[in-house]
């Protein structure tokens, strides 16, 4: 996903549209978009943070950055029983 | 955060202390592919953005924090106007 006008908060930032997975890697609720944060690509399987503290946490750019979602990690695999 | 569709404008002369002068647009809610997802909404904008616009959210706490000043009473912000959406594997499990 790509934007040119943006809040300064998300200046050099790139974002992905994120849909969560049930562990069987199935569809589980609605899309949403997230800003990168561990080089993902289009396809990825990923770890995805939708909460403001923590990514205000990772980036340690103060405590006004209105960022939620933020991918921090990419899946190798996940093992079920 | 969310990508939306801007249906339209609110006009208020009375607000909340902290919101003079900011823009309140109606956005509806949509997937990657604009599918109408929930229902409409009024988002402050931040980046000028215009009826018909493809833009992106952000909701909660997060919103009152894209607006100077910050704490003020909003719960949805419009914080960049989307180009282009790739979604080449939009609706199935990535491979």
């Amino acid at each position: 996903m790509w934007a040119a006008a943006k809040h300064p908060a998300f200046a050099g930032r790139s974002l992905f549209v994120v849909q969560p997975l049930d562990e069987r890697g199935g569809d589980a609720g609605a899309s949403f978009v997230a800003v990168d944060h561990a080089q993902a690509g289009v396809g990825d399987k990923v770890i995805v943070l939708t909460e403001g503290n923590g990514v205000r946490q990772i980036l340690k750019a103060g405590d006004v950055v209105p960022i939620r979602s933020m991918i921090v990690g990419i899946v190798d695999h996940v093992v079920t029983e | 955060m969310y990508l939306g569709i801007v249906k339209g404008t609110v006009v208020a002369s009375r607000k909340a202390a902290g919101l003079e002068g900011q823009k309140l647009l109606l956005v509806q809610p949509v997937d990657e592919h604009g599918a109408a997802v929930g229902d409409v909404q009024a988002a402050v904008d931040t980046v000028q953005a215009g009826p018909g616009d493809l833009v992106y959210l952000v909701g909660s706490r997060e919103a009152a924090l894209a607006c100077d000043p910050w704490f003020v009473p909003v719960d949805a912000a419009i914080v960049g106007i989307v180009d282009g959406v790739d979604a080449p594997h939009a609706g199935k499990a990535p491979p």
